[in-house]
């Protein structure tokens, strides 16, 4: 019975894949805003499916803190800082794209290969959502990794994030997905505020991280 | 109507931030706040006393999660008193403004709750939760004071403590997939009493997989090697009373939620053992702390390092589990909390007095001041596990199953060991004695919590109430 919607369901998982991708060639900060808020678009379509196959209801609400909070909200502050920072111009060195294609592409085999044979038991829409959300969370760690810009770090986590909440999505009848979405985006507000707050740029004068490092009082 | 404890101690520390975030007066929130610790331990103490109520979806108790609260509850209450008189040198020396300072209390509270909140949690996602609160109370904390070196610490604890808390929601997510199909959908598949009585039904390969997310996860919170990187600063950078609070409680917590999910995975016989994985990554974290111990300067610095090396040991000792191995890893985590915030409640007094955190520039504090400084000398002597304070019995004990278990362990164990006590007692030696350096202006400061905790410390070295050793065998036989 379920052929078409376990299809839909599953390409929306990968388009989340392709999006996680997308986020590590752009050396760009708009234009990774802009994945993002791509990013949280697909999720939030992505919950959105779930909840309907599933027949579960409070799973709409989590598609719409995706969309509202995650695919329009956060972009928009986040640009706001990138704008109000003055570092909207600036090119980022991301550091070889072509061997950090490679890795997420490493990584999305590897969490294939572990994922799929453990949750050969399971039910088959969690069975592929959860190895696709392992590759969107891992390939979320590795943008994180790749950049050295406070902005663009927490763009990799927010993928990062996104990977999980698919995953709570697929899981068929797990409670508190709501909350836990709550709970991520309080999170979340509470880093890009962290941002703005504390003033990076002022203390810094870059939100270069590498920066930050020479700080640490002779590393004492 | 005797009140019901567990409500007492999940409602006091909610009810106090909200009131200590209307308070504008300081020293009436300091006192707020010190009154409210003191009541949420009172509730604390009554919990190993009153009848239990059955376990709900939420909430429960049991005798494991009771030793956490009330160590939780006690060294919040004596952290608070310290911290009345440490943040009122921070104001009379103008560090911290008054607006600060009530943002502060008000956190410290919202703390000790997610804590609170963290141990009687009966639920994987509740405690998740909970976990995720307490660590973004801390990160704020940790920035309180705005320099370039605190900020960059409270980045790197907000963006490693997150990533962290990820990875462990992404574990629980793969415990629930693994409870579901033998225990049914819906809360039940999260709710630990319910886990605990199916987890030999579970599919153990994803039970494993699971592990490793959470080990990595909450292992991040533990502050174990590789992944201690934001401790250190944490721990230097913050407020004195937020290292000892961090070192004595949040660790432990991050380490109760590890328990827990180490007895689903014992009560599978097809799951991999968790005890090698906790044991490698204790011996690696005590290693790898001890060498690092011989080049800090920082006086905070180093004994946030000597934190990551007891996290070791106790994760050491809980992963050779065993009655033997678990009483050993509960005293030692038992003995380390009341230890290291008691050396956190010298240390934060020497640096407001001395106004550096910077070894070279402090000397002779026995002679400027004895009281403080012979404090710090018997703190340093009992975290490094010399008689006759509690951490020797209790290292004695870890060493001693080690021994039992596999002989070069124990010999890696006694290297890490003895390598940190000499780091240690090295660096102190210039700080306590020798000429006085630094200033030498009298203190104002809370002896009350620094000698308590050194007397329940040197009190468990020599005679442990028998009441408190059949509590502590009782939980190690049930933790397996």
């Amino acid at each position: 019975m379920h052929g078409i919607s376990f299809d839909i369901a599953h390409m929306l998982a990968g388009f989340l894949v392709l999006a996680s991708f997308s986020m590590l060639y752009q050396v760009r900060l708009y234009a990774l805003l802009n994945v993002l808020a791509l990013h949280a678009f697909v999720l939030a379509l992505s919950v959105a499916w779930q909840a309907h196959i599933q027949d579960a209801p409070h799973l709409y609400i989590t598609a719409l803190i995706a969309l509202g909070f995650k695919a329009i909200l956060i972009p928009w502050a986040l640009r706001k800082i990138v704008f109000r920072l003055g570092i909207h111009r600036e090119i980022e060195a991301v550091g070889g794209i072509g061997p950090t294609m490679l890795a997420g592409m490493a990584l999305v085999a590897l969490s294939l290969e572990v994922m799929l044979p453990v949750t050969a038991l399971a039910d088959p829409v969690a069975r592929e959502d959860i190895a696709l959300a392992l590759s969107v969370v891992l390939i979320g760690l590795l943008t994180m990794v790749t950049r050295r810009n406070a902005v663009s770090q927490v763009v990799g986590f927010l993928s990062l994030e996104n990977g999980i909440i698919l995953a709570a999505a697929g899981a068929r009848g797990m409670p508190l997905v709501v909350e836990i979405s709550v709970a991520f985006s309080v999170l979340v507000a509470c880093i890009v505020v962290g941002i703005f707050l504390f003033r990076i740029r002022e203390r810094f004068d870059s939100v270069d991280v590498g920066v930050m490092d020479t700080f640490r009082g002779g590393q004492g | 109507m005797t009140p019901d404890p567990v409500s007492g101690v999940l409602w006091v520390p909610p009810i106090a931030a909200a009131l200590l975030a209307a308070i504008p007066a300081y020293r009436v929130s300091a006192i707020v706040n010190v009154v409210a610790s003191g009541i949420a331990l009172m509730f604390a103490l009554l919990l190993p006393l009153a009848d239990r109520p059955g376990a709900g979806h939420l909430l429960f108790v049991d005798d494991l999660n009771v030793v956490f609260i009330v160590l939780n509850s006690f060294v919040g209450f004596t952290a608070s008193i310290f911290s009345a008189s440490y943040i009122e040198h921070e104001l009379e020396t103008g560090r911290l403004a008054p607006m600060q300072v009530r943002y502060y209390h008000a956190m410290f509270q919202l703390m000790l709750f997610g804590m609170n909140l963290a141990l009687t949690a009966n639920n994987i996602g509740l405690m998740w939760v909970a976990v995720e609160l307490a660590t973004l109370a801390t990160v704020t904390i940790v920035g309180l004071y705005r320099t370039h070196q605190a900020l960059e610490a409270a980045w790197k604890y907000f963006i490693l403590g997150s990533v962290g808390i990820a990875l462990a929601l992404f574990g629980t997510i793969l415990v629930y997939l693994a409870a579901r199909p033998s225990v049914g959908e819906g809360m039940d598949a999260m709710v630990w009493t319910t886990l605990v009585a199916h987890a030999k039904d579970f599919d153990p390969s994803l039970l494993n997989i699971a592990f490793v997310f959470l080990l990595l996860g909450y292992g991040t919170k533990v502050g174990l090697a590789p992944l201690h990187a934001w401790l250190p600063d944490a721990h230097a950078e913050g407020p004195t009373p937020i290292s000892a609070v961090l070192s004595g409680l949040l660790l432990n917590v991050a380490l109760y939620a590890l328990l827990r999910f180490k007895i689903l995975l014992t009560g599978n016989s097809h799951a991999i053992a968790p005890g090698p994985l906790m044991m490698g990554l204790g011996l690696l974290s005590l290693l790898f702390a001890a060498f690092m111990l011989y080049r800090r300067r920082d006086i905070k610095r180093m004994f946030a390092y000597s934190s990551i090396e007891h996290m070791g040991i106790v994760v050491f000792a809980f992963g050779m589990a065993g009655p033997l191995g678990n009483f050993a890893g509960l005293m030692q985590m038992t003995m380390h909390s009341l230890t290291k915030s008691a050396i956190f409640f010298a240390v934060g007094h020497l640096t407001q007095v001395k106004r550096t955190q910077w070894m070279p520039e402090i000397g002779g504090v026995t002679e400027s001041h004895p009281l403080l400084g012979w404090g710090l000398v018997a703190g340093v002597v009992a975290i490094v596990g010399l008689p006759p304070f509690g951490v020797f019995m209790s290292e004695f004990l870890v060493v001693s199953s080690a021994l039992a278990r596999d002989p070069i362990l124990a010999g890696v164990l006694m290297l890490g060991l003895l390598l940190s006590l000499g780091a240690l007692l090295l660096r102190v030696t210039d700080v306590a004695f020798g000429p006085v350096k630094g200033p030498a202006g009298p203190v104002k400061a809370a002896y009350l919590p620094l000698f308590a905790h050194l007397a329940l410390v040197a009190m468990a070295g020599i005679w442990l109430p028998p009441p408190i050793v059949a509590w502590f065998q009782h939980v190690a036989r049930t933790l397996g």
